[in-house]
């Protein structure tokens, strides 16, 4: 028994000293190689008398035990440290500037008109669409404005002939049109889309967007149109308060027929929506004409109902302050990347319009 | 349309306050544009004498002025209008004043080389007319002793400027819009009193109005006024053609101004003795021409209303008058016209003749054919306080009998449309205060239209008159309903919208741009569509509609070049045009990418971008949404515009007839075309309406979830095969060898040189083998190999390289 003592003593006292790999390993040999101390102890059990053998073996064990747990724990402590040292000089300069990013961008009036399809998406529009070239007729005449009306002057228009029967659409309306000639009432859409007028300086590009809306059913009332047009801007415009004003106008294919005007103010020099003593047109609506529900076979005895129109780019440049009209359609790399929306950033109603 | 409160006042008996009454003009539909002195800015305009003009040094076009602004100042101004010359009276604005027609303020500058102190202005810039042609000219007589003073009185009241929509030309006249405010509760509408002159004569010249077809002209009245002594106006005449923003000219011709701005009543004045004896209103022959007030010769088509003489024409009826019949100082006998022209006759006459006048605007808006006696009346008695002479008998020609528009109008329409109920008698009360002649059955009115009101014909037009003088701040708005019967978008529209923001999330800028671009630039891109002509481009390099969208594509991508960008991605989703019939047109997705990836990057080698990176672009949007990459089908057939070699098109299937995209190199010929230097240039595109809709939603394309968990092995192989043998048909063959068990074959090597035939290159795969019922054992794995070295022999002609 004092052997073991001794062993014990002893290799407790060489494992308490800085040692390496190598030297445990000799250690281990010394131990329990084949003929190792303990090994050797081990074979001395057979020779001993039957109450000896379980004290010394269950003796023997323990010390086995805490050597090999002594040995083993400084192996991992070795390991450790030179797996860590190892790490140290492996390491880099995290603030060198990480791989190259390639951020796409989403073009302003794209993400306004998700915007605008989201919010009227909430309250049952659905989006419909139609050629930018159309014929005289869609564009003028179905929409109850004749050849001979004034009205015609106030839209410049692109023709495509001659006869001036093909032009560019110098609005969305004909879509209008066009989406009554194909289904049965109700009817209850928006339609975004480019339009053309043969008009250029500092406020007026040759192309513009615009967004009909279109609601017929049987009682659609002007309190409808006001309804709708409140909830869209306030929607747009992420603002609970905001002034706004119908007043009488007039369009050939709605009677009566109102432009809207919203509050704003100048605050540092910068348009601020909501409130504010002046007044800015943004859209032009009305209850459509009876003569439009008869060309497009709707019987307006039965069926009445509301339409408007608004300007997209320009909703766009109020919202996120874009000054230049023009620039929309220049394609300057920096004016994208500035008023350029994130791709996944997209409008959805639940987790709202913008971020 | 421009007025003062004051002139509003001689027709509307109110106590309202002016803003209120510029608040209530716009809430009735009458929109007031602005509210100003035409001369509050004014102070900066003052009368002043050339004295001496000198050329400009450096520019043959410019004059550099004298100029004599009072109290012993002479200054130098720069001028380009060629009537500037010593001894003018003009007016000059100083530095800091605005230009009332541009807005824009003046300052000291230098033009071409010397400084100028102000401006020399013409009629149109004062916003005096429409005379752009030289600078004012004013008369000696009259402002030889203002020199130095402003030219503007500053004691102007203030102008309104309504801007009137096309419907409502009664509101061209001072009088309608008094009306309008009457009826809006705001005063009542004062009679107009005439004292009852007496008519001394009949006027004797006589007038026909030819039974032409299509005459522009129904009715034309008549009186002369004899013996008057024409001369300028007096103050207050002047007065009010200042603040409709025009230049007195002589008091008959003013007077026939004022009457039309007044009583919308367009009215033409004549030297009765110009006249070669009798008027003859026709269409006129092709060929004929009139010397027009606005010195201009018009050549004339047939049919346009004219009014004539023996001679021959006077004047364009309801447009201008000609300068043979005018009035002038000298004037003695004046033939005043009041007629009625036909809207659609003076439309398409102003159109062919590209001609704009205030009579024109308001005959093709349609005039009150009742106004015809009033207009003389108003005119000659006016005339002759003014400038004296004897006033005839009044002389009225028609070939038609006006005719009285009635409306049967079911009160209960009011608020069916508008959503709120006004009382029978206040709509009564409203439509008879604009001039409606009502009277009342059980559920309806039977209405008059007054003959000023062209614009109304049916129910619905009442219905706008009522609620528009109530105000619409009484509609009661309603809530939407948050219910949606139908989806927001169709398929197509969301792959729209997929496509769009995956080609974005790749890194490219959308843009927007034209759907018209330059000619020269768009035959490189047409392919086979027709060209489609602008008729009326704003700019000839904006001549044609696009039939791609790459021409304005690669002119941005230039300008972003010449800004100092290098590695640009750009696309635009769009319209492309195939012809100029509607729906002809496709959704097109046109995309750019330039320059290097990488560039300046530590620690990763830069290179040009190629023809594989928008390949991956392409390949990866189509498969995002949701198209199986599995079955796409390559082939090199492409576009001219691309480089032929380094350039491909994408098939859904490889049974496809049409190609849904194209992907390559833009053909360097095209890029030395447009003069864009780029190290590199590749492109794709995307036919969106070759894109087939899935048929089910993706709900029901998910195939069962099947997976194996037995070992799986992998394999190289490499093939010598032809050089110009396709990789995409080694690894589609391989992959149909045994769908069951090869589960991926993927390209990792290609090589040709050194140990491989000349004409030969070899093709390296790894072939992933797996199988769902066992673990493939070594002869089962051989057995694969085998197989796919024979057929993959056989189909290919290819080699194992051993």
């Amino acid at each position: 028994m004092s052997d073991i003592k001794k062993i014990k003593d002893e290799y407790l006292n060489k494992l308490k000293n800085d040692l390496k790999i190598e030297n445990l390993n000799q250690i281990k040999t010394e131990l329990f190689g084949k003929n190792g101390q303990i090994s050797n102890l081990f074979k001395k059990i057979g020779t001993l008398s039957q109450d000896e053998r379980k004290k010394f073996a269950s003796a023997l064990n323990i010390v086995k035990e805490e050597l090999q747990e002594k040995i083993n724990f400084k192996i991992k402590e070795i390991e450790d440290k030179e797996i860590n040292s190892k790490l140290e000089s492996e390491k880099v300069d995290v603030t060198l500037p990480e791989r190259e990013i390639s951020q796409g961008k989403i073009h302003p009036v794209s993400q306004v008109i998700d915007e605008i399809s989201s919010i009227f998406s909430e309250i049952g529009f659905s989006v419909e669409e139609g050629p930018d070239v159309e014929n005289e007729h869609y564009n003028f005449t179905a929409l109850n404005t004749p050849d001979n009306h004034p009205a015609r002057d106030m839209h410049d228009t692109f023709y495509l002939d001659q006869n001036k029967k093909l032009l560019l659409r110098t609005h969305t309306s004909p879509v209008q049109v066009r989406t009554m000639l194909k289904g049965k009432p109700p009817f209850k859409i928006i339609a975004p889309g480019r339009t053309y007028r043969s008009d250029s300086d500092q406020t007026h590009s040759p192309m513009f967007h615009q967004v009909e809306g279109l609601h017929i059913d049987k009682d659609i009332n002007m309190g409808h149109l006001k309804g709708c047009l409140n909830f869209f801007i306030k929607s747009f415009f992420e603002i609970d308060k905001i002034k706004m004003r119908f007043r009488p106008s007039h369009f050939p294919f709605t009677e009566p027929s109102a432009e809207v005007d919203i509050g704003y103010e100048i605050k540092n020099g910068k348009i601020v929506i909501g409130e504010g003593n002046k007044w800015l047109e943004i859209l032009g609506c009305g209850m459509v004409h009876p003569n439009v529900l008869k060309n497009v076979n709707v019987n307006p005895n039965k069926y009445q109902g509301y339409a408007f129109g608004i300007g997209i780019d320009r909703l766009g440049m109020l919202k996120y302050g874009i000054n230049d009209l023009r620039a929309f359609f220049e394609t300057d790399y920096r004016w994208l990347n500035h008023f350029g929306f994130d791709p996944l950033d997209v409008p959805s109603n639940y987790r709202g319009l913008s971020r | 349309m421009k007025f003062t409160i004051g002139w509003l006042k001689e027709h509307l008996n109110t106590n309202k306050k002016e803003s209120e009454i510029i608040k209530k003009l716009t809430n009735i539909g009458l929109e007031v544009e602005s509210f100003e002195k035409i001369s509050s800015e004014a102070n900066g305009f003052k009368v002043a004498k050339i004295v001496n003009v000198e050329q400009h040094p450096n520019a043959d076009k410019l004059k550099v002025c004298d100029v004599d602004i009072g109290d012993q100042k002479t200054i130098k101004v720069v001028c380009g209008a060629r009537n500037a010359k010593k001894n003018l009276l003009t007016i000059y604005a100083s530095p800091g004043s605005i230009i009332p027609k541009n807005k824009m303020k003046l300052s000291v500058s230098k033009i071409r080389g010397v400084t100028s102190y102000g401006m020399l202005c013409s009629e149109s810039e004062l916003n005096l007319s429409n005379n752009s042609e030289g600078i004012m000219e004013l008369k000696l007589s009259n402002y030889s002793n203002q020199i130095g003073k402003n030219f503007f009185k500053n004691n102007q009241e203030k102008v309104v400027d309504l801007s009137i929509t096309p419907n409502r030309p009664d509101c061209l006249g001072v009088r309608g819009v008094a009306r309008d405010l009457a009826a809006a509760g705001f005063g009542k509408l004062k009679k107009i009193v005439i004292k009852d002159d007496k008519r001394i004569g009949s006027q004797n010249i006589k007038v026909k109005i030819l039974k032409n077809k299509n005459n522009g002209c129904t009715i034309f009245g008549s009186c002369l006024i004899r013996g008057v002594n024409n001369r300028e106006s007096p103050k207050w005449l002047k007065d009010k053609i200042l603040s409709l923003g025009q230049k007195p000219i002589s008091a008959i011709v003013d007077i026939t101004n004022f009457v039309m701005f007044d009583l919308n009543r367009p009215l033409h004045a004549y030297d009765a003795d110009k006249i070669d004896k009798e008027i003859i209103v026709r269409n006129s022959k092709k060929g004929e021409t009139l010397v027009a007030l606005d010195n201009k010769e018009y050549i004339l088509d047939d049919q346009m209303c004219v009014i004539t003489d023996k001679s021959g024409v006077l004047g364009l009826g309801g447009i201008i008058g000609g300068t043979r019949s005018g009035t002038e100082f000298e004037t003695k006998n004046v033939l005043l016209e009041s007629a009625y022209f036909l809207p659609r006759s003076i439309r398409k006459t102003s159109k062919v003749l590209n001609l704009d006048t205030d009579a024109k605007y308001r005959f093709e808006r349609g005039i009150d054919p009742n106004s015809i006696e009033i207009g003389l009346s108003r005119a000659a008695r006016l005339i002759k306080e003014i400038c004296g002479g004897k006033i005839s008998k009044i002389d009225i020609q028609k070939t038609e009998k006006i005719k009285i528009c009635k409306i049967k109008f079911p009160t209960n329409l009011f608020e069916k449309i508008t959503g709120f109920k006004v009382k029978d008698k206040e709509i009564i009360k409203i439509l008879t205060d604009l001039g409606f002649g009502v009277s009342k059955k059980k559920f309806e009115l039977e209405l008059n239209v007054p003959s000023w009101r062209p614009d109304i014909t049916q129910p619905i037009d009442i219905v706008e008159e009522i609620v528009r003088v109530k105000g619409y701040e009484k509609i009661k708005s309603i809530e939407p309903k948050k219910i949606r019967f139908k989806d927001t978008l169709n398929a197509q529209q969301k792959l729209f919208h997929f496509i769009q923001r995956a080609i974005a999330s790749k890194g490219y800028y959308e843009t927007v741009t034209w759907s018209f671009t330059d000619s020269k630039i768009n035959i490189l891109f047409k392919e086979n569509y027709d060209e489609i002509k602008i008729v009326n481009p704003i700019s000839s390099e904006l001549d044609v509609l696009r039939n791609s969208i790459f021409p304005n594509l690669l002119f941005y991508l230039k300008k972003n070049l010449d800004r100092g960008f290098k590695d640009i991605s750009l696309f635009e989703i769009g319209p492309i045009f195939k012809s100029n019939q509607p729906g002809q047109q496709h959704t097109v997705v046109g995309a750019i990418k330039s320059g290097k990836i990488s560039r300046l990057n530590w620690n990763e080698k830069e290179r040009m971008v190629d023809v594989f990176d928008v390949k991956k672009d392409l390949i990866q949007t189509l498969s995002e949404a949701g198209y199986d990459k599995q079955n796409f089908f390559i082939r090199e057939k492409s576009p001219i515009y691309y480089h032929p070699g380094k350039s491909g098109s994408v098939y859904l299937d490889k049974d496809d007839i049409e190609p849904i995209g194209y992907f390559g190199e833009i053909h360097p010929n095209i890029l030395n075309k447009l003069d864009i230097k780029t190290e590199s240039l590749v492109s794709f595109e995307i036919y969106l309406d070759r894109l087939k809709n899935n048929k089910s939603k993706l709900k029901d394309q998910k195939s069962k979830y099947e997976y194996s968990d037995y070992q799986k092995s992998e394999r190289d192989f490499a093939f010598i095969v032809d050089k110009n043998f396709k990789a995409q048909d080694l690894i589609r063959i391989i992959s149909s060898i045994d769908k069951e068990l090869i589960k991926s074959v993927k390209l990792f090597d290609i090589y040709e040189g050194e140990n491989i035939p000349s004409g030969k290159k070899s093709i390296a795969l790894n072939v992933t083998i797996q199988s769902s019922d066992k673990t493939l054992d070594e002869n089962d794995l051989e057995k694969i190999n085998k197989k796919i070295i024979t057929i993959v022999e056989t189909k290919s002609g290819a080699k194992i390289r051993s």
